[in-house]
């Protein structure tokens, strides 16, 4: 299905990419199911609370420092405006930026479910103009304005009259997709309506899509020597600048969930080649990706020199912990790209993967084809394992690991970490997407593992004096006892 | 109706899911969208016995919009049951399961009157805040959980606490914990539901108390006023969380003569309290006093009962003088009187003067242009930053969003409190020379 850039609504990642949050199998089948077609989802007759699209469309949209958002919502739907803009203004300092984006609500009470409050959002905005002038206003939708069917679009244009920058609405009701991952979609979906400009002139840079960028340093010397310039997308980003990154040589990420729907746009629209490798995780991922991006814009020798000078310096180091790690057995907990790209750095570094659940996975990318990482998981690893796909469902996630019992458990998003602490297994946070970037971060990776199930004090202090909220009944199921089945 | 919401101090009802996530082995069931919990749980210390991501919700998605969600909120129901140890289920329903209409208080009823401990609370979030979502929770324990109909035997000295809005308030567990050691001073034993070692048995003694002791502006009286109504519990509404010696004494001669107590005792036990405080005010009075920097006129922009609380303690304890005041949390008209009156009661015949207002935007603009003869100091939330560095104040943050401070279980309140507050607002004051 193509990117519709025509319309201000977008499909979302289940009518896309073929994406679910229910399944059980093995990597194997994953990979192979994907070729075939699209995977069943399967419902739960029980879930615990998840996500919403909304939330991502917040906290990664604010990563530009010069924007206005609005989301059109009642009061709680704002209630992570703060900590989101302390975080981003955090960023901004570390490289003496400034940052003036701003997160607004528009408090929605019972009377504008029942009377709409079309008028007071379009006052909102004018207001949100007046107090701030930001480079654009981004409106965001929610559950509410969404049911009782709020013409927020026609506000916008009528809005979009009477102030001199971009006025762009968000459809990111968080009841519409599944998958939270679909707000990435719904932000880079305005981004590239309404603030993307066709090309001047090619430039010398490539589009770097990822979250916090920090790796950045590592990644300007990286691509300096081949000679091009990186341009780190949306952090502490202006919107000027991102109007430009049609120009670009490339586009590339640190994540395939996140920069699907902007790679594939940029490429579809203005031919800006999105690097569909496996991204640059572990060695293999780093080399295959790196070599793919040389080939793309023609500078394979100076590539495959930085390569062999990187190699020089790193593998000596990893192969020595490496020893050290052996046969470890992992448990890993992340989103839909992060799960199986992070699971072939643990079996590069000679670690066992005994499970592996992923936050959603998507059937296919917006080119149509499955995910190359699951495909190369597949395909290397030495032996099948087992799989969910569960959007964070901590019941079956702890069952899970108290069957498998894991050296270790390793997980992206916060919320499931510190429980597997209080079942005893020694856990990593891997809040930091560059945790396995490149040669250095890899072997910063290995090392950090090695410290965590050396010193496993805090989890024995702790696991040892609480209770767990799930009954016994709970963890003599099975993990998947409560799927219904496919339909 | 809709309006510009610049910089949120305050959740929505459904955020009362902290109120029931702060008793102990009480569980928020949502009937909710996915995102609900996720982001009204953006806070510190939301993870204990049970997290966010333990609450079982019916994750509302586009095919329960459409066709209902009654069915699926029964199952989850039922499997929470099965799934996870808890001693009280309590049902929140969010914005979507209320517009589309399900009747949630039916099922709900069908499973408490096959005997399991779950009750309901509407807490749509269009409904009102997270401060009116706790009177609502609260409402809901006294209505359905406690017996309206069972005679509960008395039991003297007994005094059900309400203070500050559990899990939201950075504070709410350290200013429990100092009014319990208090009221313990004075003979008096405290019941609380919330936070460690309380729970579901202090609920089952709310209909015993001697009386209720409400320690806020305006929050918790409802629920105050209903135990009365059901239970013929009498209520004692004190204002003002006690801050530092003056505040505290008043605070302990008010609660004995309530009680019934003896007075002069509780003289005695002040004078020797105000006797240590001052010893300790007497040892660093030179830095109070003696400093080119600290600030001479103050505001606070919180919640009412911190803008209430520290108002009083630098006026009557510290000898500041009030610049105007902002109560943040969109407190309810009917109470607005009463607190207006309250900034008025102030030594020396001085009155702040204080504002409802709720946008950020607004009330930054006001700071801006006040004279504050120097350096202003600022005591808010994390929104109060830039205005803090625009005006080069002396910044503390106390009062939700608190974003670059960690609070576990400390507290401002009482002798200690006032001391401890000290501590912190002159830590900022020496980064600092003029």
């Amino acid at each position: 299905m193509a990117i519709n850039l025509n319309s201000t609504t977008f499909g979302t990642r289940e009518e896309r990419l073929g994406s679910i949050v229910g399944y059980v199998g093995t990597i194997k089948d994953l990979a192979e199911q994907s070729r075939c077609g699209h995977i069943k989802d399967r419902e739960r007759c029980f879930s615990q609370s998840s996500s919403c699209d909304a939330g991502c469309v917040h906290g990664y949209l604010s990563h530009i420092r010069d924007i206005a958002i609005i989301n059109h919502a009642p009061s709680g739907c704002t209630a992570s405006a703060s900590p989101t803009i302390t975080q981003q203004t955090q960023l901004a300092a570390k490289r003496g930026l400034p940052y003036s984006t701003v997160i607004l609500g528009t408090d929605m009470k019972e009377a504008d479910t029942i009377f709409g409050s079309e008028q007071s959002l379009y006052d909102i905005i004018l207001e949100t103009y007046r107090r701030y002038q930001p480079a654009a206003i981004f409106v965001s939708t929610s559950c509410v304005s969404g049911i009782i069917g709020e013409d927020v679009d026609a506000v916008i244009a009528e809005a979009a009259a009477e102030v001199p920058v971009p006025v762009v609405p968000i459809h990111c009701e968080g009841f519409k997709s599944k998958v939270w991952a679909t707000g990435f979609d719904a932000a880079d979906h305005a981004i590239l309506t309404s603030v993307v400009k066709p090309p001047r002139k090619k430039g010398n840079f490539i589009n770097f899509k990822n979250f916090n960028e920090s790796a950045r340093e590592d990644i300007i010397e990286m691509f300096g020597a081949i000679g091009v310039e990186a341009f780190l997308i949306y952090s502490n980003t202006t919107l000027e600048e991102l109007s430009h990154i049609s120009e670009a040589l490339a586009t590339v990420s640190i994540c395939g969930t996140l920069a699907s729907y902007l790679g594939n746009g940029l490429e579809q629209e203005y031919g800006v080649p999105y690097i569909k490798t496996i991204n640059p995780l572990g060695i293999a991922g780093f080399e295959t990706w790196f070599r793919e991006i040389g080939r793309v814009i023609g500078k394979e020798e100076a590539v495959e020199a930085y390569i062999a000078s990187e190699r020089a310096i790193w593998l000596p180091k990893i192969e020595a912990v490496k020893k050290k790690l052996k046969g470890l057995r992992v448990v890993l907990g992340m989103g839909s790209s992060f799960a199986f790209q992070v699971a072939r750095v643990i079996q590069e570094l000679d670690m066992e993967i005994a499970y592996v659940a992923s936050w959603h996975y998507d059937s296919q990318y917006d080119d149509g084809k499955p995910p190359s990482h699951v495909q190369y998981l597949a395909e290397h690893t030495p032996h099948d394992f087992n799989v969910s796909i569960a959007d964070q469902q901590n019941f079956e996630l702890l069952n899970i690991l108290n069957t498998y019992k894991p050296d270790l458990y390793v997980a992206r998003h916060g919320g499931t970490t510190v429980w597997a602490i209080k079942q005893g297994i020694p856990s990593m946070f891997f809040a930091d997407e560059f945790m396995t970037f490149g040669y250095k971060c890899t072997l910063n990776f290995a090392n950090t593992i090695l410290d965590k199930i050396t010193n496993r004090s805090f989890e024995q202090n702790l696991s040892s004096r609480i209770t767990l909220p799930y009954t016994d009944w709970w963890y003599q199921q099975d993990s998947a006892s409560l799927y219904k089945e496919a339909k | 109706m809709a309006k510009t919401l610049d910089q949120a101090r305050y959740k929505c009802a459904l955020g009362a899911l902290q109120t029931v996530q702060s008793i102990e082995r009480a569980l928020p069931i949502l009937h909710a969208g996915p995102g609900c919990a996720d982001k009204l749980s953006a806070d510190n210390g939301t993870s204990g016995y049970f997290a966010p991501r333990i609450f079982p919700c019916t994750n509302l998605s586009e095919k329960e919009i459409v066709f209902g969600g009654e069915d699926r909120l029964r199952e989850t129901i039922e499997n929470s049951l099965k799934i996870i140890d808890a001693d009280l289920y309590v049902v929140l329903t969010g914005c979507s399961a209320e517009i589309i209409g399900d009747d949630f208080e039916e099922i709900v009823n069908s499973f408490r009157s096959q005997g399991y401990p779950v009750i309901h609370a509407s807490t749509a979030g269009f409904k009102g805040n997270n401060y009116l979502g706790y009177e609502w929770v609260l409402q809901a324990i006294i209505e359905q959980y406690l017996d309206g109909d069972k005679k509960y035997a008395k039991e003297k000295n007994l005094v059900n606490v309400f203070a500050s809005l559990p899990l939201h308030d950075p504070f709410w567990y350290g200013n429990l914990k100092a009014l319990e050691e208090l009221l313990d001073e004075l003979g008096l034993k405290a019941n609380i539901l919330f936070g460690y070692d309380h729970g579901l048995k202090n609920i089952q003694k709310l209909p015993q108390a001697q009386f209720s002791l409400v320690v806020n502006p305006w929050l918790g009286l409802e629920s105050a006023q209903l135990l009365e109504e059901k239970f013929g519990v009498p209520y004692l509404h004190y204002p003002n969380l006690p801050v530092g010696a003056c505040e505290t004494s008043k605070f302990l001669l008010a609660v004995s003569e309530f009680a019934g107590l003896d007075v002069g005792k509780t003289k005695k036990l002040v004078a020797e309290k105000e006797r240590k405080y001052y010893h300790f005010v007497e040892r660093y009075a030179d830095i109070f006093l003696e400093n080119r920097i600290m600030s001479k006129r103050f505001t606070i922009v919180a919640e009412t009962q911190y803008a209430l609380a520290l108002t009083r303690f630098l006026v009557n304890d510290m000898g500041l003088f009030p610049q105007k005041q902002y109560a943040m949390e969109d407190v309810p008209e009917r109470y607005q009187e009463a607190i207006r009156g309250y900034f008025k009661d102030l030594n020396y015949d001085i009155q702040a003067e204080v504002s409802f207002e709720t946008d950020g935007y607004v009330v930054h603009n006001e700071i801006r242009e006040g004279d504050y003869l120097g350096y202003p100091l600022i005591v808010g939330s994390a929104w109060e930053k830039k205005v803090a560095k625009a005006t080069d104040a002396h910044f503390l943050s106390i009062s939700w969003p608190l974003n670059e401070r960690l609070v576990i279980n400390s507290s401002y309140v009482g002798y200690e409190g006032g001391l401890k507050f000290l501590e912190d607002v002159y830590s900022v004051v020496l980064t600092r020379f003029n």
